[in-house]
């Protein structure tokens, strides 16, 4: 998803420069004043781009690792001017982050929530995917937005609803229950809260990753398919040995992009938190970082905890990107 | 969610940032602006932070009345919100000149040195409030952080017409407010008197007040004392607890659709809360309209006359402000003046600070009461019992200790996890200030 928008913006920041290359044809004799003119344009045209990145990611993050290295020392009673000092705090942030054992077990439910959420909504993206790509799908274009519909309800609303039909008291799944008599289970308890926030991300999640599968299966050309078929190969035979390998990198782009969507769940606990006693304030690694800048106002320690958080994605999502890297190569052998 | 959605949200996050930053350059244009024109030439501009639904029309008097003295209210977030955002403001160096302020808030804000004093402007403001009020905006110090706006007296709320129905008895302290709970889950087997809410340590704080206890506490040596798991407040705990682990009192949350759920359709029959309830039951229980009863906070010595507060702000002046006595004159007639006072029960809904808007025709029977005349005047012999409540400077570092360590007791429904959740706000609300460097010990 990110490499697709980038692209299509790169283009457009082409478009202009084609024009300016056009437009050079009829004044040609010039040409080696222009070279060294042409030089430069390349950087005119990304300044806007530089400059807003600039502003916008590397000076808020470079902000953001000088706060990590500080922290606030208030003097005596800590009442009035001068009561607080900035002070340089070297890695002590950093050390705090690593023995908080809060943080620890945050990043731990992340990845608990993350070995339900993952193969789920990536596994029924891909059924999804490979049952519309049959021939014998009929209203493919139907289904396919009727799949795709809940990506387009905003997080924040998708949980607040899920979090109304979670409670028993207002929701008409336990009215059901209670009225055949079925048990009915706490959906925020323990183990449950896991199924729960993991049904919210698979509802809102599988259709987009379905249409990313489901274009890269359109991509396929059909003749292998009829040469696999007069092989005599089954449709379910031709998406196990054809489909699903060639689909596979976009397979692993979404599975990467799920990875660190799982490190950054924020929406669904935040929203059914004040719902239940069961949510702890340090739920998922942003809630722990929410909690301390904007509720403790400890943005030094939030930072630190922002930094490392930002490491351990990079580090997972670098060592899956060479793991794939090299599963793809092999496969190319 | 997808990473996809996640990617949106972080975008839109930026466009805000941006939007953001934009707005606040045009503001710092527009203080410096003030600063070349201001005190010579043109009306003092004044900027007011409020989260108070309609504050621009109270202002909108002010302006009219005052032509030399502009106020113009800028909407905020209301509790933690507007609390990191003037924090923020000041360390860039354009907080407003006017910010509302919860009780509670008051220290984290002073210590951030947001607030000025101005005790020199409104000092002699002091006789208009009821003493505990005071005592919130100097911090048991001689300055003055701000001049109170609303209070929030604890009082308690009951179903008139299931109490009557089923015998029950308005409780005048809480041995009698067990009893009536026990008889109240006999009488209707599937309600609950109240619930104890993990989500709300405001309402246990002030319920704590009441027994007597003092969580922040400043010597004269400028020396902080932490008390959360004092004897009053462990009595607090144990109570509630005690309640909840018997099975008389509920264990879910406040302010949930469940909750409304419960006391819509009665399976709650009453309601520990504060003076501004009524606004909350019209939207949470439409149907019990004319049921509710409210009745003075049950007490823990029979004969005893004392309530906690449950909310609540003020309206303090920032050290950033250029026109500090201007500000300071508004912050004073805002929450005083007889037209002010009045438009702020009106327009904005609150209950105010001030002895003066306690009585009078302005504040009329809630039409959710229509059963209650003497509402407020009630509320106003209520108001006047109510204990000092002592905040310190990391107030949400123990709220957020109180939401995670409760929310787990509440959960098990045991009363020792009540007393130890006690114990645990109390270590890393110390261990936080000591961290900080404040000069701390433990009661």
């Amino acid at each position: 998803m990110t490499s697709a928008p980038l692209k299509g913006s790169d283009r457009v920041t082409v478009g202009p420069l084609a024009d300016g290359t056009g437009t050079a044809k009829s004044v040609r004799p010039s040409r080696p004043r222009r070279r060294g003119r042409g030089r430069s344009a390349p950087y005119w045209f990304l300044t806007p781009t530089l400059v807003l990145f600039a502003a916008f990611t590397v000076v808020p993050i470079g902000y953001a690792i000088w706060l990590s290295l500080h922290k606030v020392q208030v003097k005596g009673i800590g009442l009035g001017k001068g009561a607080r000092e900035q002070v340089w705090n070297g890695f002590g942030n950093y050390t705090d982050v690593l023995h908080d054992s809060e943080f620890g077990h945050s990043v731990l439910r992340a990845f608990g929530y993350g070995l339900i959420v993952i193969p789920t909504m990536l596994g029924l993206a891909l059924l999804f995917a490979l049952m519309l790509d049959t021939p014998k799908a009929r209203s493919a274009p139907f289904t396919r937005l009727m799949i795709f519909l809940p990506y387009a309800v905003p997080g924040i609303i998708a949980a607040l609803m899920w979090g109304f039909l979670y409670l028993p008291a207002v929701s008409p799944f336990y009215y059901l229950l209670d009225k055949f008599g079925l048990p009915q289970p706490d959906l925020f308890d323990g183990g449950n809260l896991y199924l729960s926030f993991a049904n919210i991300a698979v509802w809102g999640g599988t259709g987009f990753n379905m249409i990313v599968i489901y274009t890269a299966l359109r991509a396929i050309p059909p003749d292998i398919y009829e040469a696999a078929r007069i092989d005599g190969a089954s449709n379910f035979k031709i998406a196990l040995r054809i489909k699903i390998p060639i689909v596979m990198p976009s397979l692993v782009l979404t599975f990467f992009f799920s990875v660190i969507a799982t490190l950054q769940v924020f929406t669904e606990p935040m929203a059914l938190k004040p719902l239940t006693n069961s949510l702890p304030s340090t739920w998922s690694p942003l809630m722990a970082i929410y909690d301390s800048a904007f509720l403790k106002s400890d943005i030094y320690g939030a930072s630190a905890t922002a930094v490392v958080l930002a490491l351990a994605t990079y580090l997972v999502s670098f060592t899956l990107l060479r793991v794939s890297d090299r599963y793809t190569r092999e496969d190319r052998a | 969610m997808s990473i996809n959605r996640r990617q949106i949200s972080r975008r839109s996050i930026l466009a805000g940032a941006a939007a953001l930053g934009l707005t606040s350059t045009l503001a710092a244009c527009g203080g410096s602006d003030d600063e070349d024109s201001g005190e010579s030439s043109g009306p003092v501009k004044l900027t007011y932070w409020s989260w108070a639904p309609n504050m621009e029309k109270v202002a909108a008097i002010w302006n009219k009345k005052n032509p030399d003295i502009t106020v113009t209210v800028s909407k905020q977030g209301s509790g933690a919100e507007i609390l990191t955002k003037v924090i923020t403001a000041k360390k860039a160096g354009n907080a407003p000149d006017l910010i509302q302020a919860e009780y509670q808030s008051l220290p984290t804000l002073v210590s951030n040195d947001v607030l000025a004093d101005i005790s020199k402007y409104v000092g002699d403001a002091k006789g208009e409030f009821a003493a505990g009020l005071w005592d919130m905006v100097t911090l048991g110090t001689d300055a003055v952080y701000g001049v109170p706006q609303d209070s929030g007296p604890l009082m308690f709320y009951y179903r008139e017409d299931l109490f009557k129905e089923h015998g029950l008895s308005v409780p005048k302290t809480w041995t009698e407010f067990a009893e009536t709970a026990r008889a109240a889950k006999k009488a209707l087997p599937d309600a609950y008197l109240t619930t104890f809410s993990s989500n709300d340590p405001g309402l246990f704080a002030g319920l704590t007040q009441q027994a007597g206890a003092k969580w922040w506490t400043v010597d004269g040596d400028g020396k902080w004392t932490v008390g959360i798991d004092d004897a009053a407040s462990q009595k607090v705990a144990e109570f509630w607890g005690g309640l909840v682990q018997e099975g008389v009192i509920d264990n879910q949350p406040m302010y949930t659709p469940a909750w409304n759920n419960a006391l819509n359709t009665g399976t709650h029959i009453g309601w520990v809360s504060a003076v501004w309830a009524p606004g909350v039951l019209v939207s949470a229980a439409p149907k019990t309209e004319g049921k509710w009863r409210m009745a003075p906070l049950p007490q823990w010595k029979a004969g005893d006359n004392v309530t906690g507060s449950w909310g609540g702000s003020s309206t303090g002046v920032s050290t950033d402000s250029k026109n500090a006595e201007a500000a300071a004159k508004f912050a004073h007639w805002i929450n005083t003046d007889p037209q002010a006072l009045a438009a702020l029960v009106k327009e904005v809904g609150i209950y105010p600070a001030a002895t003066s808007g306690q009585s009078g025709d302005v504040l009329t029977t809630p039409a959710f009461f229509p059963n209650q005349k003497d509402f407020y005047t009630t509320a106003a012999e209520i108001a006047a019992t109510t204990a000092t409540a002592a905040w310190g400077p990391n107030v949400q570092t123990a709220y957020t200790a109180f939401n995670d360590g409760f929310g787990k007791a509440t959960k098990a429904k045991k009363e020792a996890q009540f007393t130890s959740a006690l114990s645990t706000m109390q270590s890393k609300t110390f261990d936080d200030m000591k961290e900080q460097g404040f000069e701390v010990t433990e009661a």
